[in-house]
């Protein structure tokens, strides 16, 4: 197998931009998802929906949307250039931006269904013993969602290992900032050098199996675990 | 049973696309505004229907070696059509340069490119967007460029590469790059260019932007590939290539 040096750069590259992402998503999308779960308000199919976009939107749309919004007349350009922090586009910290975008309905979905299946119940009943909010969300709501969160977290991270479009759009393809695995590989392709593709291709094809794997062990488990309760409690 | 519904409509596509009278033609994406201008009226002159792919000739020549079925190939360089010929995937001596590219450093902003470039040499700009050298001619005559003007080492920091000259435009156009070099084709309407600052750039700073046609082994017995292939050399489309911006 050919791993050139710049192919471990892109590899490690893309680990950390997954595991940031990653980090961010969960932050974000469990009060997301935790809102979605418990609304009765009327904007719920709204924000639900607007979650769910970056499924069916090609990465183009997001790219290219992504690429005028970050620009100096653009929404975020102008906040970012406001705050100090510069432009965005052709950075680490823009793809991190892109990749939460992207990746967003598939660390929200899991934790909707995840407190959907836990039910109100638990929290009532620990309302009226007296513990707080925060409290009971943290020591009862936590542990309980546990699957939805290594599940989010699981395909947060594939999902972002295998972004293409979005960092082919804006970020510029530029060594240890923004060339990812994926940009890599497209490099070599584009540039007719196979036995470098086929060497990263490869790495990609037994990483995203695995991760698959990993998944459906960890989902027979916790329902098997889930059932072995409710046997249990009957 | 799917299948072959799938490939009996496949076959009928097929058909259609390469009905005597017609031509598919890939074009190199710099080449793309001038060429859609000329099919028109090669159309209107002949009858014959041109039906236009465009993308980048890195891509071509992979699709070509795998059996797309384009009969003319409009390149962004002389070395992609050299190669089908000598490979056998292209007529022998059907080769001719039908442009040659023009490189052109370029802003959005009114008063940032000056006539010489020596922008270049200066910190009013974060990021400069060019093709990849690698994958495509215009990125390469760019490297070429800012090595002869010994700016590489400080403007090789700022560069951001698209995957296509496509791209880099996109990157400038949005102003997420404050300048980069592009084509001048992408650049010029009509004679006059879009509303920034530029530089043309010498053609005594990089090799070459030679840009040939070739036909291609699918198009071997199609008139209409063949008509086309001649009247990219009439004066009627050599003046609408020149009014893009290329030299001829």
């Amino acid at each position: 197998m050919h791993l050139s040096a710049e192919d471990f750069q892109a590899i490690v590259l893309t680990l950390q931009l997954a595991s940031v992402t990653t980090v961010l998503l969960l932050l974000l999308a469990t009060p997301v998802a935790w809102w979605l779960a418990h609304t009765r308000s009327v904007w719920r199919t709204c924000v639900a929906s607007l979650v769910a976009l970056p499924l069916v939107l090609p990465p183009t749309v997001l790219g290219f949307y992504l690429l005028v919004a970050l620009g100096p007349h653009g929404p975020i350009g102008q906040l970012t250039q406001w705050a100090g922090w510069g432009m965005l586009a052709f950075s680490f910290w823009g793809l991190v931006l892109g990749s939460v975008v992207y990746s967003l309905p598939f660390a929200v979905q899991p934790l909707v269904n995840a407190f959907e299946a836990m039910g109100s119940r638990p929290m009532e009943v620990a309302a009226t013993l007296r513990a707080n909010t925060w409290d009971a969300f943290f020591t009862i709501a936590v542990p309980l969602a546990k699957p939805g969160f290594v599940m989010a977290a699981m395909l947060s991270f594939a999902h972002t290992v295998g972004e293409f479009g979005v960092v082919l759009m804006i970020g510029g393809n530029i060594p240890d900032q923004t060339r990812v695995v994926s940009t890599q590989i497209y490099g070599h392709v584009e540039a007719m050098e196979y036995a470098q593709a086929h060497g990263l291709a490869g790495v990609m094809l037994v990483f995203s199996f695995v991760v698959l794997l990993g998944l459906s062990w960890f989902n027979r488990r916790s329902n098997h675990h889930a059932n072995g309760h409710q046997k249990a409690g009957a | 049973m799917k299948l072959r519904l799938f490939l009996a409509l496949a076959g009928a596509f097929y058909g259609m696309t390469t009905h005597a009278g017609e031509v598919v033609v890939a074009v190199a994406a710099n080449f793309s505004a001038p060429m859609q201008k000329i099919a028109k009226a090669f159309e209107q002159d002949t009858g014959h229907k041109p039906q236009l792919v465009i993308g980048a000739t890195g891509k071509f020549y992979a699709q070509i070696k795998n059996g797309a079925p384009f009969a003319v190939l409009l390149a962004a360089d002389h070395e992609t059509p050299e190669r089908l010929e000598k490979e056998g995937w292209a007529v022998a001596g059907t080769r001719f340069t039908y442009a040659i590219g023009r490189l052109v450093l370029w802003s959005k902003q009114p008063n940032l490119v000056d006539d010489k470039g020596d922008v270049l040499r200066s910190s009013r700009f974060e990021k400069l967007a060019i093709a990849d050298p690698k994958l495509a001619p215009y990125g390469a005559a760019a490297m070429e460029v800012m090595q002869r003007m010994g700016v590489q080492a400080q403007a090789g920091s700022k560069l951001v590469l698209g995957d296509s000259i496509g791209q880099a435009y996109q990157f400038v156009s949005t102003e997420n790059a404050q300048l980069g070099f592009v084509a001048l084709s992408q650049i010029s309407i009509d004679g006059r260019l879009t509303p920034g600052s530029a530089w043309v750039v010498p053609q005594s700073l990089h090799t070459p932007l030679k840009q040939d046609a070739v036909l291609l082994h699918a198009g071997k017995d199609n008139a209409a590939a063949q008509a086309l292939l001649k009247y990219l050399q009439s004066e009627a489309a050599k003046t609408v290539i020149r009014s893009y911006g290329y030299a001829l």
